[in-house]
């Protein structure tokens, strides 16, 4: 298991001086998956923000062997080079044992990517991906993807004179990857860094492909403080909006349960994208994200077995 | 060399994969390469190969795996046809910018739409400014032995670029002939073992694939893809002359056939060619002085060779099985153009854009053509510089 003590210590494979912003929460993402890593590993990241920040020609953040092909292809260019892998191993042509992982945004994996990782996960490959969910196409300038919540202000589901944002709610795609049968699916959230990691490993550990999507606050597309990220990432865990649980061989398992759940206000209130739900006209709009939230939170009791 | 059998084109493409043995190939089916993907998989299931196959959801994904499985240290392979290969278009140049040796055959199909699926070559020439080498042949033995080949023009050193290796669909894919495959041995021996030059899953050093590439390296990246390209023009002789010691079959840039004497002359790609042959024997015994360019390497385009070899043509026919729709000619016609422009000879050219979608062109369509070309040698005057050969007007 992870201490905090190391994670301070070790300097990590994503190196400092990376260009993402301040507050971003991809690069504390990906350090806390690497840190658990044993093996040499081969990254693949999804064109976006993680990728255009950490590896500028003629520099790169990662002090692992990295490849980033394009936008929708992280899942199988990675099932590509896993298959080499797997190939060259069998012929005796390489000893060492490797693991394979990919990172893609919400667009590279809910969106535009998304063929492309059925493919791989339905095809077995031995990879875990990554998806740091942000909630949005933040590398074009914040532009909604499926993963965008309902009523969230971006700039192709603005908030206009007679529209209040994004009219679709997410697509849950942590429940769609686990419908393919794959032997470790699982959501988490940076600031629960244990629960996280721990996946991480038991993802790693899984002879077939795994899945881990994670909330990934971006202030700039959210309209929060840099400083007040992992706050509003551990909120969302707090309210429900961002569960935190595991789909082992078909089986869900909540692996964090609040207390009691605190209101979607708290999750809402501090991020400016979703201040006009606050607006007289709006009345109404924060009643029915709880009354979503509630819906997906029995749905998830049930799923685990624990419907009240 | 082993004895001649009688294989489709597919088959014979089927073959050198398997005796080639990649590590990784990843594919997608469509008509008319699916026969290739099919005999592929059972070599695969029956064990005759070592290949891990990786049987991809979408031709976009074939050459994303194929990239990844190349950049990991792999010889990696893929074959498509048409609409395959304008799914994977995105990636096609990803996979030439990061200079990784694929070998790709393409079984040549008319793209879409509207939807067909017999030969003409707007497929391949959708993907003639990829960056990728592109060899044309006009039989299964040429397709067969232009695989075998591209594998070490690609992995050259001085080269490290992909390779599209193009068969006419149905035409040659589906049609049997004799052909002579090498044997398992001489194959090995002559691709040898593969070293890439950067691995993924090197354990001594990590690398990477794929930066963002800015204004400050980008252009350079590019003009060192025209290097490997410029080098291409003597391995591609090189490794020709290599093959020809070894099987006696002849391979450069083109084939020239009757050419030195002739007076008219056809340019073309693919088994058209095959059928210009036979038109030009006919002509000749008429005593007209008829020859042929049976074009082999489309990219890098053979300027100076072309240059030397249509010095004393009169008057030079472009066989077109694509258009540019630029209404200024077909994609070969415009090469040619270009490359005879300012060499100062007086030789008048004239466009044919003929067989799209698999229209049929037979020897007395070719002959009709030598005799306008004729034509145009005793009046002086080209007519039509671009015709649409053999199409309801
Ligand atoms: C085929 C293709 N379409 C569009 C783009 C433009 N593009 C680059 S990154 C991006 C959005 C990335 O969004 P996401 O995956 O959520 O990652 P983030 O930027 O939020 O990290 C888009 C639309 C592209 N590079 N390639």
């Amino acid at each position: 298991m992870v201490k905090l003590k190391d994670l301070t210590k070790n300097k990590g494979l994503l190196s400092g001086g990376h260009r993402l912003c301040q507050g971003c929460g991809a690069s504390v993402i990906v350090h806390q998956a690497l840190q658990v890593v044993e093996n040499p590993v081969v990254i693949a990241v999804a064109t976006g923000c993680l990728e255009v920040s950490t590896t500028i020609y003629p520099f790169t953040a990662w002090r692992t062997s990295f490849i980033h092909n394009a936008f929708e292809n992280a899942a199988s260019t990675l099932s590509g080079v896993e298959t080499a892998y797997r190939s060259l191993k069998k012929q005796g042509k390489l000893a060492a044992d490797y693991n394979f992982i990919a990172f893609g945004g919400d667009g590279g994996t809910y969106d535009i990517g998304f063929q492309a990782l059925s493919g791989a996960m339905e095809r077995g490959h031995r990879l875990l991906y990554i998806c740091y969910d942000n909630g949005a196409y933040m590398n074009t300038g914040i532009q909604r993807s499926s993963a965008t919540p309902w009523g969230a202000n971006t700039t192709t589901s603005p908030v206009g004179k007679v529209i209040p944002g994004k009219k679709q709610y997410r697509k849950e795609l942590t429940e769609i990857i686990a419908a393919h049968n794959v032997p470790y699916v699982a959501q988490a959230s940076p600031y629960h860094w244990k629960d996280f990691s721990r996946k991480v490993k038991k993802a790693l550990e899984v002879a077939g492909p795994s899945f881990i999507n994670v909330l990934s606050v971006c202030p700039r597309g959210w309209r929060t403080a840099e400083n007040k990220g992992m706050e509003i990432t551990k909120i969302a865990v707090e309210t429900n909006v961002w569960p935190l649980y595991e789909i082992e061989d078909g089986e869900y398992h909540i692996t964090y349960k609040p207390k009691k759940a605190r209101p979607v206000i708290e999750w809402l209130k501090p991020q400016g994208r979703f201040k006009h739900l606050f607006a007289e006209a709006n009345t109404g709009m924060v009643e029915q994200i709880q009354q979503h939230v509630n819906r997906r939170w029995q749905k998830l009791l049930k799923l685990s077995g624990q419907a009240q | 060399m082993s004895e001649q059998i009688a294989l489709t084109g597919n088959e014979a493409l089927a073959l050198a994969m398997k005796q080639i043995n990649p590590d990784v190939v990843a594919a997608y089916p469509i008509t008319p390469q699916t026969e290739v993907v099919q005999l592929f998989s059972q070599f695969v299931a029956d064990g005759v190969v070592d290949t891990e196959f990786v049987t991809v959801e979408s031709e976009h994904s074939a050459m994303s795996a194929t990239v990844g499985a190349s950049a990991g240290g792999a010889r990696a392979m893929t074959a498509t046809s048409a609409n395959g290969l304008a799914l994977m278009w995105e990636i096609v140049y990803i996979a030439a910018s990061t200079r990784l040796p694929i070998v790709m055959p393409v079984v040549n199909r008319a793209l879409s739409g509207p939807i067909n699926i017999h030969c003409d070559h707007s497929d391949a020439m959708g993907a003639r400014d990829s960056g990728w080498l592109q060899l044309f042949g006009e039989n299964a033995q040429a397709a067969y032995d232009n695989v075998i080949q591209a594998l070490r023009i690609a992995e050259h050193r001085d080269v490290m670029l992909p390779v599209m290796v193009n068969m006419d669909g149905f035409i040659i894919s589906h049609a049997v002939e004799n052909i002579k495959p090498l044997a398992d041995q001489d194959i090995r021996d002559f691709i040898g073992e593969y070293q890439p030059a950067y691995s993924l899953l090197d354990p001594d050093q990590t690398t990477t694939y794929g930066p963002l590439d800015l204004q400050d390296f980008y252009f350079e990246h590019k003009r060192q893809q025209v290097d490997g390209l410029e080098h291409a023009l003597e391995v591609v002789l090189d490794i020709g002359r290599e093959f020809y010691q070894l099987t006696g079959r002849d391979y450069g840039y083109f084939e020239k056939y009757r050419l030195d004497d002739a007076e008219i002359a056809l340019i073309g790609l693919a088994s058209t060619m095959g059928t210009a042959r036979e038109a030009v024997n006919n002509l000749r015994k008429e005593g007209i002085k008829a020859g042929l360019i049976n074009l082999r390497l489309f990219r890098p385009f053979p300027v100076q060779a072309l240059r030397e070899a249509l010095q004393d043509i009169k008057v030079l026919g472009v066989m077109d099985r694509a258009d540019t729709f630029s209404l200024n000619g077909g994609p070969l016609f415009g090469e040619i153009r270009n490359t005879l422009f300012d060499f100062g000879n007086k030789l008048k050219i004239v466009n044919y854009i003929y067989g799209l979608g698999g229209r049929d062109i037979n020897l007395s369509d070719l002959e009709g053509i030598f005799r306008q070309l004729l034509e145009v040698k005793e009046n002086g005057k080209v007519k039509q510089l671009v015709n649409y050969y053999g199409v309801r007007e």
